[in-house]
């Protein structure tokens, strides 16, 4: 079960950083979303993976199996945040395809540009 | 248990709602809740600074939770100075927008500006890494919110690129943070503290991959190379009075990695702090490097601003990454000195946007209307930014050039500081005489000078803000000593570890 989990958050991240890089604002956005997929199974992880477990103690001596909850909790901020953002960063993007006419990452630095900016 | 410490955090969340919710149409009213809101926050920034003067730890239990299970607070003297520092920008900055008419150039300025200082303090005061995150998230959102602010096709693609780079960099401080936990079962920076001495075997190397990890988060906030790509062109293209508070934000980074380094794995082994410390005094140096080179090759004073804050996180870096009490004690003057400085170039520069005819791109153009105050401020900045005497920038050189004076590579820091500020004072005044200077005739029937907007405020914000550094020059003494006290308290980790994880006892 590790190796599996590790092989998909390993797959997820690749493919998300490989989108990234791209030069479109769309592909980027599908990059930062799979990162974020990714980020959340490694958190989910780092409190050991457990099949079957409650996350509370059962007895209070800690005997009991259990698996850990504050990993669930991360998560759980983790996925809002991400929600948002992304939600920002595709109102961002459109917003800039609108007024450019083009989703290009990169900017282009002409003298216009420059003035453009000072305004 | 006092309350005053979530104050800061609690006002301005508080003054925000206000802002957006019961004032969205009434930009006056916007304009007396928000400089009220950053006055009382100002005020708190004194109170905080009297409660944490003598040396004592406070500690805020969020949820009278006890640490480590809930999140907790902290206020020390570096927390509370940072604190006063923002609240001070702050000030000055809210007084420059209502000054000079950006508040009205688009939606919900001040409530964004409320929500970042409310992320800014958070980010100051948690105890709790995970919490450092949600902080540092509230901040960077209400900044892509500011760094739009009035809208314009180049600066949204700008703010596109600021936000996807900054994702990037929440991505992998989620990481860092899952490595971390993994290793050592905690999230609460005191606890964990403790317990990175007790690590062995394997998870020594997963303990330092997540360290380092953390570090790079922090190097993207604050800039350093080679993760700095995304300052330039997002400080050149935000509104310059935001540009100004952004000035605070990458010092967040910059107080991340000491509050961490200091607390967490200096202590852990030998090893680790000697590559941390290592890593960061490379990429220090590199820093320093291209930002003194970006001001001398810069095309505008837009640019020219964001360079020298670049080269001023290197200055600051390259003093810090030694990791000693003196060097932490330097690292901090320099700290107060360069957000200040930054502060006032942005204003600078939005005050030449503003009255000259061809922006701040370097290229002739008619003589601006007021301009010789605005030429005498620049004049100022420039000084203060190069480091050059009378201003608090050469004490703060000087300070930071003594400090390394016994590491391992001191010729090569006085080699780079000493270069780099050279380099800049040419870089400095090329853009002073190419903007100032070389003038051209109004083209037929043109009036004679630019628009002459309103300068009372701004220009009195600016002065402010010179004043603020003539008084850091002024009572360098006081200052170093109260700074002195400062890195003695991080440099002795365990009141901190004690005043939060002994604190159920007592409360």
């Amino acid at each position: 079960m590790e190796a599996l989990v590790a092989l998909g958050i390993g797959t997820l991240t690749a493919a998300g950083i490989y989108l990234v890089l791209r030069r479109r604002t769309f592909p980027a956005i599908l990059g930062i979303a799979l990162l974020s997929y990714a980020v959340n199974v490694f958190l989910f992880a780092s409190g050991r993976l457990m099949l079957n477990a409650p996350p509370v103690l059962i007895d209070k001596t800690g005997a009991g199996v259990y698996t850990d909850p504050l990993p669930q909790a991360l998560v759980l901020t983790a996925i809002v945040i991400s929600f948002g953002m992304t939600a920002v960063v595709v109102l961002l993007a459109l917003g800039a395809y609108l007024s450019t006419r083009s989703d290009r990452m990169d900017m282009d630095n002409g003298p216009d540009a420059e003035e453009e900016a000072g305004q | 248990m006092s309350h005053w410490i979530i104050l800061p955090v609690v006002l301005p969340a508080l003054m925000a709602s206000v802002l957006v919710l019961a004032l969205r149409h009434h930009l006056d009213l916007q304009r007396i809740f928000s400089i009220a809101g950053t006055v009382a926050l100002a005020g708190l920034g004194v109170v905080l600074m009297a409660m944490a003067h003598d040396g004592t730890v406070s500690v805020y239990e969020l949820g009278d939770w006890s640490a480590p299970f809930g999140i907790v607070l902290v206020l020390d003297r570096l927390s509370a100075m940072m604190l006063m520092l923002t609240a001070a920008i702050a000030l000055v900055v809210v007084l420059y927008a209502v000054g000079s008419g950006w508040d009205a150039r688009g939606q919900h300025f001040h409530a964004l500006f409320q929500f970042q200082l409310m992320g800014i303090s958070g980010a100051f005061l948690t105890g709790d890494l995970f919490n450092l995150f949600v902080f540092f998230e509230v901040l960077l959102i209400a900044s892509y919110g500011l760094m739009i602010h009035g809208g314009g096709g180049r600066r949204l693609r700008a703010g596109v690129q600021y936000v996807i780079y900054n994702l990037l960099g929440s991505t992998l401080f989620l990481f860092a943070l899952a490595i971390l936990y993994a290793v050592t079962g905690t999230l609460n920076m005191a606890d964990m503290a403790g317990r990175v001495g007790g690590i062995t075997g394997g998870d020594t190397a997963l303990l330092l991959v997540g360290a380092v990890l953390l570090l790079m988060v922090f190097a993207i906030k604050s800039a350093l190379l080679p993760l700095h790509f995304w300052l330039p062109e997002t400080y050149a293209s935000a509104p310059a009075p935001v540009a100004a508070l952004f000035a605070v934000m990458t010092k967040v980074g910059a107080y991340a990695v000491l509050r961490v380094d200091t607390l967490i794995f200096h202590s852990a082994n030998d090893a680790m702090a000697a590559l941390l410390s290592g890593l960061l005094l490379a990429a220090a140096l590199a820093t320093l490097a291209v930002g003194m080179i970006g001001i001398l090759g810069a095309t505008g004073l837009g640019r020219l601003a964001a360079f020298a804050v670049i080269g001023s996180m290197g200055t600051l870096f390259s003093a810090m990454a030694i990791f000693t009490q003196e060097t932490a004690a330097a690292t901090l003057y320099y700290m107060l000195h360069s957000t200040l400085a930054g502060a006032l170039l942005f204003l600078v520069v939005d005050m030449v946007r503003e009255r000259r005819a061809g922006g701040d791109a370097y290229r002739p153009a008619p003589a601006m209307a007021q301009g010789g105050l605005v030429t005498a401020l620049y004049f100022g900045a420039a000084i203060a930014v190069a480091g050059m005497p009378p201003l608090s920038g050469f004490v703060g050189k000087l300070l930071i050039l003594d400090a390394v004076r016994d590491a391992p590579l001191a010729w090569l820091i006085w080699t780079a500081i000493l270069g780099g500020t050279l380099i800049a004072i040419l870089g400095l005044a090329q853009g002073g005489s190419r903007i100032f200077w070389k003038l051209e005739a109004p083209a037929d029937g043109a009036p004679p000078s630019g628009p002459a907007p309103a300068i009372a405020l701004p220009a009195a914000s600016a002065f402010v803000l010179l004043g603020a550094i003539v008084a850091l020059t002024l009572f360098a003494g006081p200052v170093t000593s109260y700074l002195d006290n400062t890195a003695a308290q991080l440099y002795a980790p365990q009141t901190y570890i004690s005043a939060v994880l002994g604190s159920d006892i007592e409360g």
